[in-house]
């Protein structure tokens, strides 16, 4: 049997993702090549796998996603980078699929293609105001603290006391505490350099959390919300209010929803005392969540240009659950801020007309990872599944999709017999194209220099924010 | 970093076998090449808990406990610990398919195990930290640990560890997570 020539896209990737996050598409590529064994045996013996990808780094939201005060969570690039270093696997950086090589050149060089592109961009408010100055998305902000290098020049404005973020997620949670974290732990991590200089002279001390829905219906998870109430030099401003008749419901809930709400209850009604009432009392920093909110309009400063507050419609909800739906009233209540961060969710974007996208649900139409109605092509992670998830569900996800190719080279019903050029031909493209693509090696000089940058400051890595000086260093 | 912290008892086994293996025996899977300790074939030295070349052939016998894992497709590989090992690492030393993302930090709940019913409870409890991983893993029940933190004592002989299976409704409940 000829060799199974795959190749895993991690094209377009990038999400600001929060913590836990989710390795975007290389990570899920990564996991797709880690086919474990299901009790049958289904590893292949010869199987090639390339993996393109947009960026000359690799690992995707484990480096441009996971906040940099979690390091733990980004340990999993020891496992990537084993696999990475396997005879049979190669990482081809700074190629972007779609742009340097299309689709259909891809189809003739490989038996298999895997699109483990993530998503990229952010739903959008789609109200007026939103491209205020002084608005950004969660994921432009997360990419900016991160050292994405297209959001390296983003520059916020961190110039006002208040800061509202919209959305109750696990990024939203991410991006409240680089906002309020005290400036000596985050001097200790890799986040960028330009953002460290501003958080420390920025002037944010008050950030809300706005959700359309309640506290039942929050969408954070509880390791996340812990670390903000126990924040040092921050306060939580819970409303109990918010709280009315949760307790009841609360023990017949799931586990995870039953401690995430019980813990949220306890931050909003308990009073503390004795240490804690003191550190919250002393703090100079505050935190809170507004629950029934949807945003209506961003309201301009006096120059017109610049946010100056919100606009919200209150709301009710109709049904329990997870699947409550809010229902806006009548009432409307203006927030001031001077600082804006919508942090509603990402959103995938179709990577050639070619390859079919659900545009409603904004994933790749598939079965178990089987692109429908495309044979040969394969697809894992938020691409897959839509953007939500942590490293667990992603890491399963791609699983589930090498077992498909795998059961598919078995049957079939994925016909390897024919033999592929594989990368042979896309260098010869490339090299055409004038593009040069960064192997694991080359990101593995890029590594070195950015921990050797690190070591100077105290920190773990100082990361590279210009692809051309990566790909400089990489091909030293 | 990246490379050079390819920590003993953390392999990640890349999986090629050179022939289908019959049923019931347990996978000798070749190691990259860049590892250094050696292929384990589990049935040729079913005593011996080799490591690496300078492990303890000495080994204090009163030290050893035995542990069952149950792999996700039902298959038990007895398996020969020792008094302080955590599971996680006992389960990659013998080619357990435990996947261990954040390297026993509590970061993640990659490591999801089931305890039997009769050790669970002899189990300490988990710490806070613990649980609030344990609320991510797919397929949450009451007898859910994270490998990572269970540490064999002699107590625990006879533990039996089942891998959850990866099934696509992934959550018992079934809740769904929401968008990020």
């Amino acid at each position: 049997m000829s060799r199974l020539r795959g190749a895993l896209l991690a094209a377009i990737y990038r999400k600001a993702s929060g913590r836990q996050a989710l390795p975007g598409e290389t990570a899920a590529a990564l996991h797709d090549y880690m086919v474990p064994c299901s009790g049958e045996g289904l590893y292949h013996e010869s199987a090639v796998v390339d993996i393109y990808e947009k960026l000359p780094v690799p690992f995707g939201l484990v480096r441009f996603g996971v906040a940099p005060d979690h390091p733990e969570v980004k340990n999993v690039i020891n496992a990537f980078t084993q696999t990475a270093h396997h005879d049979r696997c190669s990482f081809y950086g700074n190629v972007t699929v779609g742009k340097d090589l299309s689709i259909e050149e891809l189809k003739q060089a490989y038996h298999a293609l895997i699109l483990t592109y993530g998503a990229e961009a952010n739903r959008t408010l789609g109200i007026p105001g939103e491209n205020l100055r002084g608005v950004y998305s969660a994921r432009t902000f997360v990419g900016w603290y991160n050292g994405l290098p297209e959001n390296k020049n983003l520059n916020p404005e961190l110039s006002s006391e208040t800061a509202i973020i919209l959305g109750h997620g696990n990024v939203g949670l991410d991006v409240a505490r680089i906002l309020l974290s005290p400036i000596d732990l985050l001097r200790k991590t890799d986040i960028a350099a330009h953002a460290l200089e501003a958080i420390a002279a920025s002037k944010v001390k008050r950030v809300l959390l706005v959700g359309r829905r309640g506290p039942l219906q929050v969408a954070f998870t509880i390791k996340e919300l812990r670390e903000m109430i126990n924040l040092p030099d921050a306060r939580p401003l819970l409303h109990p209010s918010d709280f009315e008749g949760i307790g009841q419901i609360v023990k017949d809930l799931p586990r995870p929803r039953k401690r995430l709400t019980e813990l949220m209850i306890k931050a909003a009604l308990e009073k503390p005392s004795g240490n804690e009432a003191e550190r919250r009392a002393a703090a100079s920093k505050e935190w809170g969540l507004q629950f029934l909110r949807s945003p209506m309009e961003v309201i301009p400063g006096n120059d017109g240009k610049w946010v100056a507050g919100i606009r919200l419609s209150v709301n009710k909800l109709e049904g329990l659950g997870e699947s409550a739906k809010f229902v806006q009233t009548e009432d409307v209540e203006d927030l001031e801020c001077g600082l804006m961060l919508s942090s509603i969710g990402y959103k995938s974007y179709p990577i050639d007309p070619s390859v079919p996208f659900d545009h409603q649900q904004g994933i790749i139409p598939n079965n178990l990872g089987r692109v429908l109605h495309a044979p040969g092509l394969y697809c894992s992670g938020w691409v897959k599944r839509g953007p939500t998830g942590v490293i667990v569900t992603t890491m399963h996800d791609g699983f589930e999709t090498a077992v498909s190719v795998l059961e598919d080279v078995r049957s079939g019903a994925l016909d390897v017999s024919a033999s592929k050029g594989g990368y042979e031909i896309m260098e010869a493209l490339l090299k055409q194209r004038g593009i040069r693509p960064v192997s694991f090696s080359g990101w593995e000089k890029i590594d070195n220099v950015e921990v050797a940058n690190g070591e100077k400051a105290g920190k773990p890595r100082e990361k590279l924010l210009d692809v051309e000086e990566m790909v400089e260093v990489a091909s030293q | 970093m990246a490379a050079a912290s390819l920590r003993r008892g953390f392999r990640w086994a890349l999986r090629l076998r050179a022939a289908p293996r019959g049923p019931g025996s347990p996978p000798a899977h070749r190691q990259d090449r860049r590892l250094r300790a050696p292929a384990r074939d589990l049935h040729s030295d079913p005593d011996t808990h080799q490591y690496d070349d300078t492990s303890q052939k000495s080994e204090n016998l009163t030290d050893v406990v035995n542990v069952t894992f149950i792999d996700r497709s039902g298959r038990r590989i007895p398996v020969k610990g020792k008094v302080g090992d955590n599971i996680l690492h006992l389960a990659h030393e013998n080619g357990i398919e435990l996947e261990g993302a954040c390297e026993a930090s509590l970061a993640c709940s990659t490591c999801h195990v089931y305890v039997d019913e009769e050790h669970f409870d002899k189990l300490p409890e988990a710490v806070e930290r613990e649980e609030d991983m344990l609320d991510m893993a797919p397929v949450l029940q009451l007898n859910s640990r994270l490998g990572c933190q269970v540490i064999l004592t002699k107590e625990l002989e006879g533990m039996e560890l089942t891998l959850p299976k990866i099934t696509r409704n992934f959550y018992v409940d079934g809740h769904v997570p929401k968008p990020h």
